[in-house]
């Protein structure tokens, strides 16, 4: 369980994600879809339950720093800095990672930023640029695990067919995917399972295609 | 970690230079600071002289609060301090980096607050040596306390009006202690310059130790 406020976020999720899945995480707002990719990426707390992700165990604080490391977060928020380029964005985040320029520079033209944008302070960008040198600095990092919600937002339909051939590849070179998305029909398309959550809960009646469970990668 | 701190740093300053808020803003304002000082005293020209090493630190320490704000604000902006803590860096390297960013930012103020002094208080400057190792001490301890406590009001709602009450009562020994370095240098209080020195490098060390290894936490929690 993860309280935040007063209010308990998330209570009763009972999930399993083998490695090299891509499961998708459907639910109305406030279901506590973004908490549970938080949960996921070490940022928020568990104050009842158990979960693993990746081998580490989200109730030890300390192991929240080396599962960070091997997590990318594409969230509502794109952490990006307004008075630098999208090049110089792309470039802090990567290396922060310890990722080589060339995986920078593939990011970078991987998501159609490689010419006149990679030049552009992030302030002048539309929203579905920014969101598209979000996923840049996600890819130049090479996560083991994507966690994206909502990541169609803001996108234009060029903008997603990349978005959904970048997760298409991640997961082929071996990475695991858990995206939230409102936009269902392309969401689910890209998807090997559906998940239901509501109220905090993963919905056993409409929780769907059971993947065959390998490496469990999370455990809650 | 210092690869960490050279990153963060870099990408501060590369900020710093394309917004160019120190030099449009901070720096004029140190300045208005300092003629208003002038403005308000100077019916009796010799105040002005004597108070010169006051009025710069106190100016100083104005411009440290507006450039510790600003620090923050740029990570407080569209989920940077999230995306911080996901990007795999060493907290210990994000606070050096962020602390030395600040502390260029200052000595290049002080270098146009201590123009201004002279130009308008007709302070004479002497013993380089000890005015310059001041500074230095001064605004590594600024820096580093600044960091600190720039963090721990990140991600407060109120962190505009707080940071200032948090952080001036901190800074007091800095304030003092360089106050009396300068009026050492300059010849106008009788007192020790490098043991009061000596006081200012002990608290740049201590307020720097305590953020290497308080930054993780206070990082995780603001």
């Amino acid at each position: 369980m993860t309280v935040l406020g007063r209010f308990p976020a998330l209570a009763g999720i009972d999930l399993e994600v083998a490695a090299g899945e891509i499961v998708l995480l459907r639910g109305p707002n406030g279901a506590g879809k973004t908490t549970l990719l938080r949960l996921c990426a070490g940022l928020l707390p568990i104050t009842r339950g158990e979960a693993t992700v990746l081998g580490h165990d989200l109730t030890d604080r300390r192991q929240w720093r080396a599962l960070r490391r091997r997590v990318g977060l594409l969230g509502h928020a794109t952490g990006l800095y307004d008075e630098l380029t999208v090049a110089d964005n792309v470039r802090f985040w990567g290396q922060a990672a310890g990722a080589p320029e060339a995986d920078i520079d593939a990011a970078l033209v991987a998501c159609g930023l490689h010419e006149r944008l990679a030049g552009l302070l992030v302030a002048r960008l539309s929203a579905g640029q920014r969101r598209r040198t979000s996923l840049a600095c996600l890819l130049s990092r090479r996560p083991e695990l994507w966690l994206l919600d909502e990541p169609h937002a803001g996108l234009d339909q060029d903008g997603r067919d990349v978005l959904d051939d970048l997760v298409r590849r991640a997961v082929a070179s071996g990475a695991t995917v858990l995206l939230s998305s409102h936009e269902l029909e392309r969401a689910e398309a890209l998807a090997d399972r559906v998940v239901t959550i509501v109220a905090g809960t993963t919905d056993p009646a409409v929780s769907v295609v059971p993947a065959p469970a390998e490496e469990p990668l999370l455990v809650p | 970690m210092f690869r960490d701190a050279v990153l963060m740093a870099g990408k501060d300053l590369r900020i710093e230079w394309r917004s160019r808020v120190t030099t449009q803003q901070i720096a004029p304002f140190a300045l208005l600071v300092i003629l208003l000082f002038g403005m308000a005293l100077d019916p009796d020209r010799g105040i002005l002289a004597r108070a010169s090493s006051g009025l710069f630190w106190v100016a100083v320490l104005f411009c440290s609060l507006l450039a510790i704000q600003r620090a923050f604000t740029i990570e407080a902006a569209d989920g940077g301090r999230d995306a911080l803590r996901l990007s795999g860096l060493d907290p210990a390297g994000v606070f050096l980096g962020k602390a030395a960013a600040i502390a260029v930012q200052l000595v290049a103020l002080e270098v146009v607050l201590a123009i201004g002094v002279v130009i308008i208080y007709g302070a004479e400057v002497t013993g380089f040596p000890l005015l310059i190792a001041t500074c230095l001490a001064a605004t590594a301890g600024l820096a580093a306390s600044g960091t600190l406590y720039g963090v721990l009001a990140a991600g407060l709602r109120v962190r505009e009006t707080l940071l200032p009450i948090l952080l001036l009562p901190v800074l007091a020994p800095v304030l003092i202690s360089a106050t009396r370095v300068f009026g050492d240098a300059f010849d106008r209080v009788d007192v020790d310059g490098w043991a009061w020195l000596a006081m200012l490098t002990a608290f740049a060390a201590i307020q720097t130790a305590f953020g290497l290894i308080a930054y993780g936490v206070l990082m995780e929690e603001s």
